[in-house]
């Protein structure tokens, strides 16, 4: 008996040491289950074509995908080398020191200067300014807005709406103008809606939503620098932004209150709305004939401008950080300096994945191969991004507690969203003894 | 009653005939049990109440320090813990007592003899043997406000179950009545099989009505088991995550399991969330005890 449990025991011994021992010539990349990250896998087939190297891209789906990775972080685990991981995770990823950093790589390859200047700053430097980098940018993503052209250019449509506004119905190039055509188009009765906007509460859907509002009023969430918020979260100009953002709540298809991609493109495949919001990561499915079925009379714009003209949108996108606990650091960063390659970046954005190299985005070739590219090069250099301190899950999780009940549910004024808002971030920061100046 | 078990090894037992001792018995059953409660369940139990005095956070490499009970204070000032938990009662009740009058009342109805009882008994038993996510995913469809089933089924055109912050507590609550009640069902149902017909035929002579025979006789006779079914569905409903989490993302359906979960591995508040999950369990702890004594009382009768 004793004899045969000792066997036993040798033998689960045996079998787990075999399966920690790690072959070199393997790395893991971990990402969210979307098509960029089935793209990154053609490409990565192509590294392991040159050199052997075989590159596993796991996916998890987007609403665990911050949990299960830091859950990983913070076991110290070994099992992914490297991860394509969220613009505001930086901040806390780094400062626990989950990634490698990366600062000497970026300088070697001079990717100050190769990727675009945005995207250098949100999805690798941190804190800001500093000049201390931990990860490539990867895949650039920014909201913009997907129409649907056959509703915008029906003769009889552009006529009432001349009629009821006064001026041409095209694609919006203003707030007040998005407004006014989500308006326009909102009719229950014909089950055809204005618009379909980011509402979901869970993570950062609906905060990325109204970023793309405050930005374009000229608003900001604080000052990255200083931690400062009185004044800046709760500004006139951030009133008015939450205010239109709850206006157009009220032309969005009915349900629309846990909404994020998955619905934003529904709303085009499904003939609900007439404009609607979403990354662009998402667009080749809207202009596939397989994926949605009104592919041909699908149109995008960029984000519209503020009543100052102002014209921002908000960041998506990540950037590919080696995580400090794998054993293959080496084959990372030799994975990574085949990425940064202009000949594959360039491979990347022709698989479907939106490259951040500037020479790239700034090819005709790139802004012409599909219609939404153009719009995509534009954005991406007037972006801006959430909180990426360590604790920007408390700041999420409390935005979204003020604004969503406003928003969705009705309740009080955006003011009084903002200010308390503001209240939560202060003792917050405090909490962390961030510098307010 | 415990020492008879351990002593009477059947002789004729296969474990007898293979030379193992009581004492064997005992040592290969019992002891690795002990173990992984302690393992799994109480050091981590200990360890947790440790955490709820630190500010320790599982994402940080910065200093944990000892804070007292300033944990215990933050939360319980804060005033969307305290929606959380309004959330959570509320939540428990509808939801408990929804659950026995359709689980009783079915039971009622089944407790007869009807044809195919034993297949319909066994078709009501599905809800509560699917997944909890999965119901949530499928009610979600259901409950659409442009092509859900329940609109259509029930004329109310484009009503909005659960992105309506008033209805959508109901909503999921409605979902968990579906799944559980079937589980209170089948434990009434075996309390009814077991009340003696000679009462009821006692009564009939006694042209007892049928609401005095069910006061009188039925449910004071099923209430033991009623009530373990119930502190079974109130712990349970206590701890609700997976339904309310898929179904809807309404602060007011914001359960404070949800929010432990945000504060435990969103934030990684790890003392804090320490904290709130030990103020939740000396509640469900309280919760049960007076269950409890009610039934020990309901049980002397």
């Amino acid at each position: 008996m004793r004899k045969r449990l000792t066997g036993l025991l040798a033998g689960i011994g045996l079998s787990l040491a075999c399966s920690t021992s790690v072959f070199a010539q393997e790395l893991t990349i971990f990402w969210a289950e979307w098509d960029p990250a089935n793209y990154l896998q053609e490409l990565a087939n192509e590294y392991e074509k040159e050199t052997g190297v075989k590159v596993t891209v796991e996916t998890t789906p987007w609403a665990d995908f911050q949990t299960k990775a830091f859950t990983e972080f913070n076991a110290k685990g070994s099992a992914y080398d490297m991860v394509v991981g969220d613009s505001q995770w930086i901040g806390a990823a780094s400062e626990a020191g989950h990634y490698v950093d990366l600062t000497e790589f970026f300088n070697k390859h001079k990717l100050n200067e190769t990727m675009a200047p945005a995207t250098v700053k949100y999805y690798a430097e941190y804190p800001s300014n500093s000049g201390k980098y931990w990860s490539v940018p990867a895949e650039g993503d920014a909201v913009g807005w997907s129409y649907r052209k056959d509703w915008f250019e029906d003769p009889k449509e552009m006529e009432a709406f001349k009629a009821k506004y006064g001026y041409d119905l095209a694609p919006p190039k203003t707030w007040k103008e998005l407004r006014d055509i989500a308006e326009f188009f909102h009719r229950p009765d014909e089950k055809r809606y204005g618009i379909a906007i980011y509402t979901d509460n869970s993570y950062d859907g609906l905060v990325m939503g109204v970023e793309n509002a405050i930005f374009s009023y000229g608003g900001e969430l604080g000052d990255y620098a200083t931690y400062k918020v009185d004044g800046i979260i709760n500004s006139e100009k951030n009133v008015k932004a939450l205010e239109v953002y709850k206006e157009l709540y009220k032309f969005t298809p009915p349900g629309w209150a846990k909404t994020f991609f998955v619905e934003n493109n529904q709303a085009i495949t499904e003939n609900l709305a007439a404009m609607s919001m979403n990354y662009f990561a998402f667009f080749p499915a809207l202009v596939n004939e397989a994926s949605n079925p009104n592919a041909k009379v699908t149109g995008f714009f960029a984000n519209p401008a503020g009543p100052d003209g102002d014209q921002y949108a908000a960041l998506g996108g990540q950037g590919i950080s080696i995580v400090s606990y794998s054993e293959n650091q080496e084959e990372a960063f030799k994975f990574l300096e085949w990425f940064v390659k202009d000949e594959t970046q360039k491979k990347w954005a022709d698989l479907g994945g939106y490259t951040c190299n500037k020479s790239v985005l700034e090819s005709a070739e790139f802004q012409n191969a599909t219609p939404y590219n153009k719009a995509f090069y534009d954005t991406m250099f007037k972006v801006k991004d959430f909180w990426a301190t360590p604790e920007y899950a408390e700041l999420l999780i409390q935005m979204n507690q003020r604004i969503y009940p406003y928003i969705t549910g009705d309740q009080g004024t955006a003011k009084e969203a903002l200010d308390n808002l503001a209240a939560d971030w202060n003792a917050t920061f405090k909490k962390y003894n961030r510098v307010q100046n | 009653m415990a020492t008879a078990v351990l002593t009477t090894l059947d002789p004729k037992s296969r474990a007898a005939s293979r030379g193992m001792s009581d004492l064997a018995i005992r040592n290969l059953f019992i002891i690795p049990t002990i173990l992984f409660l302690i393992i799994f369940n109480i050091f981590p139990l200990l360890y947790s109440l440790g955490y709820s005095f630190t500010d320790f956070r599982a994402s940080g490499t910065g200093q944990t320090n000892f804070v007292g009970l300033q944990n215990y204070r933050t939360l319980l000032n804060d005033p969307f813990i305290w929606n959380n938990f309004a959330i959570t009662a509320k939540y428990v009740i509808v939801s408990v007592v929804g659950q026995v009058l359709v689980g009783f009342g079915t039971a009622m109805l089944l407790n007869r003899s009807i044809p195919f009882k034993g297949l319909l008994t066994t078709l009501l038993l599905l809800p509560m043997m699917l997944s909890m996510a999965v119901v949530g995913l499928f009610w979600k469809l259901l409950y659409d406000p442009s092509f859900g089933i329940i609109n259509y089924a029930l004329g109310l055109g484009t009503f909005e179950w659960l992105s309506n912050p008033s209805m959508a507590l109901y909503a999921v609550a409605i979902t968990d009545i579906w799944m559980w009640s079937p589980f209170v069902m089948l434990l009434s149902l075996a309390g009814l099989s077991a009340v003696p017909k000679h009462l009821y035929e006692a009564a009939a002579i006694d042209r007892a009505g049928p609401f005095y025979t069910f006061f009188r006789i039925t449910l004071p006779l099923v209430a033991p088991i009623l009530m373990i079914a119930i502190i079974f569905r109130t712990m349970e409903a206590f701890k609700t995550f997976d339904l309310a989490y898929v179904l809807t993302s309404q602060p007011t359906t914001e359960l404070i399991s949800i929010r432990l979960y945000k504060m435990a591995f969103q934030e990684w508040q790890t003392g804090l969330s320490c904290a709130f999950a030990y103020i939740v369990l000396i509640m469900v702890l309280a919760i049960t005890n007076i269950y409890v004594k009610y039934l020990n009382k309901v049980k002397e009768r």
